[in-house]
């Protein structure tokens, strides 16, 4: 070992914000904050339905509200963007053989956008919006 | 060999992040955007629809599992974000994160089981 190592100074909290590539990267894990806290108001809806039309009222209200309405908009990108990058990286996750190769990457990301358009699809025809 | 629970952690956030991708945005349409809106009713209206809706056995089984593995997946991704960050305590987050993860797990069970 050299007397005198070059250590190349990182910051500790800020590292990410000096390269786009990390910026995304860092934009990518943050989304899950956003996954976290909307499972956890679907939770507090379900406790006010629990409880009774008064309290369920109190809840449309709250979500209705601007914030509540900024949150959902926040959160709707977030989570589009989670579904996004998610659906991006399966190729590496999952290798399918097909014959003497694998199935190419964009048939598997495809598959996925498919099967997100069709639960999506799904979901709007079982709460009868469409 | 040595045992770790790694491949657990690991399998239920990819369960959770792929559960969580296919249908989180279309939940938030729904019930940020379509419920304010009134698509369900208002008032009263909207409350009978809903407990109507979330009443069905299959839809609280499916509804609870979709609620606990996106609070997983969003609690062990934070876990390892939060060293990105630059918070090394990765105990006092460990607890922290799947302490909340688990709280809103039993929250929804609880709820789920008096609708």
């Amino acid at each position: 070992m050299s007397r005198n190592p070059y250590v190349r100074e990182v910051p500790r909290t800020t590292w990410y914000m000096r390269n786009r590539r990390y910026i995304r990267y860092m934009l990518r894990e943050v989304t899950c904050v956003f996954i976290g806290l909307y499972a956890a108001s679907l939770t507090v809806g379900l406790v006010r339905l629990a409880q009774g039309p008064g309290e369920w009222a109190v809840y449309v209200n709250g979500i209705s509200s601007p914030s509540g309405l900024l949150f959902s908009l926040l959160a709707l990108g977030f989570a589009c963007y989670h579904s996004i990058s998610w659906f991006n990286v399966t190729p590496k996750a999952m290798r399918i053989p097909r014959g003497d190769d694998f199935v190419p990457g964009p048939a598997i990301i495809s598959a996925h956008y498919i099967i997100w358009g069709v639960v999506s699809l799904v979901f709007l025809l079982m709460m009868g919006v469409l | 060999m040595a045992k770790s629970n790694k491949p657990i952690v690991w399998g239920l956030f990819a369960a959770g992040g792929t559960v969580a991708a296919f249908v989180i945005p279309v939940m938030i349409l729904i019930t940020g955007f379509l419920l304010p809106l009134g698509l369900f009713g208002s008032g009263e209206a909207s409350y009978e629809r809903m407990s109507e809706i979330v009443g069905n056995p299959l839809v609280k089984i499916v509804l609870f599992g979709i609620i606990v593995l996106a609070l997983w997946h969003a609690a062990h991704r934070l876990r390892i974000t939060a060293h990105d960050f630059g918070i090394r305590n990765d105990a006092l987050v460990a607890r922290g994160v799947y302490g909340f993860a688990a709280l809103f797990s039993l929250i929804a069970l609880m709820a789920l089981l008096s609708i």
